[in-house]
């Protein structure tokens, strides 16, 4: 059923910290190698070592410059399904493949109903869902459905395999729909948006802006980039060698 | 957005067959309509396999056109699965309103009245499949379901006015209405295009991206070195200047020539008559066909704007 269900409380979605973000795509890497086995298996590749690879992700790593000159910043910009509460992809398919669950808010595929109409991609302005061309059938983040609920797994590792992977714990894992949880709280704390509200879908995933510079003023900066002192008269003979031999 | 031939194909072969049939059976207890068997077995046959080669072409475009049947199922959220449940209601009025007058001649005015109502709703649920898409500024416009209708009427009805003219008889109100037709689907076309390119940008890189406190954003970097599904599907950009030179083509041969040709014809004796608005049925189809192609080519999807567009 493509109408959307009622809404539930719980919303299970992703909280992306832009600030720390380091753009190493693990969190990608980690999503196709969980998925290419998971729930929307196989994320089939085409012509992998050729000129042209064309494969299916269900996340993908932007790299962003915002502002000018000395004041720019560069964002690494992990673009996934948002999990939206009003989802155009669920309403336009016109077979039901497309769904949300109205138990926890997960937007998923049934690969067995779709035609491969692509419609729900053309509804998506976040790029959420990537057609497979060998299996004829549209793919998307599952939120790795088969990994967050799975028994057999440490309670640790119940979380989606980009979650998991990160590094530097930019990404964050959680029921947005619950106030008190963490990733609800860390939203609150960090000022966490929501992209294109524009579109009126409602995402449920959030993102945290970059935090502002640290000085203000560019101070700090100034003092990294200042060319360093030269050996004073009363430094080690050796080091007063490298000088001269590195002054040539 | 990748202009998809199959896509193309069927709107506008469907939209001319179903605004044959609309005329056929809106006209159909009516003297502007020969009463010929021949007449009915010919437009009927022309309008219902327009519409059917559409839809067939339609289902070219599907990953598993087997499973297209499901597509009747959702019609309460999906305006492509109203618009399959309408195609496959107009076929029994339509096929009854043919064999009825094939077997019996002329009759059931209501019948026909039915048929063109389903018919215009057929194509209003084609044209509201694009127009309900947000994420498509250029699409998401109260113009677009007027375009497709007058569109649809108008290349229906260069063709029917070509099928009485071989069968020797146009009825001078009808060459009005073609006239007013072409004029009628320039002018919203002319006033779709003009609206679309003084429109605003609905969304920006900076609200896909949420980082326009910052300042301005571009991209620095993709996350893939070759084309993915996203780019190939929704990336097609055209050049300005190509897209205006093709906007000239198909308002040349979707509306002016069609439109010298009708007024030719009623000059003319009545084969060569026939033969110029063959022509312009033929040249009014182009020029739709055009207007379709640029209709997608033309359009700019949000998902770009994570792609290095600044704005759609």
């Amino acid at each position: 059923m493509t109408s959307l269900p009622a809404p539930g409380a719980k919303k299970l979605g992703l909280v992306i910290d832009l600030d720390i973000c380091v753009g190493c795509h693990a969190c990608a890497v980690n999503c196709k190698e969980w998925n290419s086995g998971g729930h929307m298996a196989p994320l089939t590749d085409l012509d992998p070592y050729g000129p042209n690879p064309l494969g299916v992700w269900f996340n993908r790593v932007h790299s962003f410059e915002a502002g000018e000159g000395a004041e720019s910043r560069t964002v690494h910009f992990p673009r996934s399904c948002l999990h939206c509460e009003q989802p155009a992809c669920v309403e336009v398919c016109p077979t039901g493949a497309s769904y949300k669950r109205a138990e926890d808010g997960i937007v998923l595929v049934n690969e067995s109903l779709c035609i491969g109409c692509k419609l729900c991609s053309w509804a998506c302005p976040y790029g959420a869902r990537e057609y497979d061309y060998d299996v004829g059938v549209m793919k998307k983040c599952t939120l790795c459905i088969d990994k967050i609920y799975n028994e057999t797994l440490d309670p640790a590792d119940r979380v989606p395999a980009c979650v998991a992977t990160c590094p530097v714990s930019a990404r964050h894992f959680g029921d947005l729909g619950d106030p008190q949880s963490e990733v609800s709280v860390l939203v609150a704390e960090r000022g966490g948006y929501a992209l294109m509200p524009e579109m009126g879908y409602q995402p449920v995933n959030r993102y945290l802006p970059p935090r502002p510079r640290r000085d203000g003023k560019g101070e700090d900066r100034e003092l990294a980039l200042a060319p360093a002192a030269p050996p004073a008269e009363g430094a080690h003979p050796f080091l007063r060698w490298i000088d001269r031999v590195l002054s040539r | 957005m990748h202009p998809a031939l199959s896509v193309i194909l069927f709107t506008t072969a469907s939209g001319a067959g179903y605004g044959l049939l609309f005329l056929i059976g809106l006209l159909s207890g009516t003297a502007f309509l020969p009463e010929s068997r021949w007449f009915a077995g010919v437009a009927f046959g022309l309008s219902l396999g327009a519409i059917s080669f559409g839809l067939l072409a339609s289902t070219f475009h599907l990953g598993h056109p087997e499973r297209a049947w499901r597509a009747l199922s959702q019609w309460r959220s999906s305006w492509l699965s109203r618009e399959g449940i309408a195609s496959l209601i107009v076929y029994p009025p339509a096929g009854i309103l043919a064999l009825l007058w094939l077997l019996h001649g002329r009759t059931l005015p209501w019948l026909g009245w039915l048929t063109a109502l389903v018919a215009a709703v057929t194509v209003y649920c084609t044209s509201m499949i694009y127009a309900s898409l947000k994420p498509i500024p250029r699409w998401h416009h109260p113009l677009v379901p007027a375009v497709y209708l007058l569109l649809g009427l108008m290349t229906g009805t260069l063709l029917l006015q070509m099928l009485l003219a071989f069968f020797g008889h146009i009825p001078m109100p009808l060459t009005w209405f073609t006239l007013a037709m072409l004029v009628i689907g320039l002018v919203a076309k002319l006033a779709y295009w003009h609206s679309i390119d003084k429109a605003q940008p609905e969304s920006t890189a900076e609200s896909a991206t949420g980082l326009g406190p910052l300042g301005r954003v571009r991209l620095l970097e993709a996350p893939h070195t070759s084309d993915n599904y996203l780019m190939k599907e929704m990336g097609h950009a055209i050049a300005r200047k190509h897209a205006s030179k093709l906007r000239w083509l198909s308002i040349l041969f979707g509306f002016l020539l069609p439109l010298v040709l009708t007024l030719l014809a009623t000059a003319l004796p009545s084969l060569t008559g026939a033969a110029a608005l063959l022509i312009a049925a033929v040249s009014g189809f182009g020029g739709v066909l055009l207007e379709r192609w640029l209709f997608f080519a033309e359009a700019k999807h949000a998902v770009t704007l994570y792609y290095g567009t600044a704005a759609v």
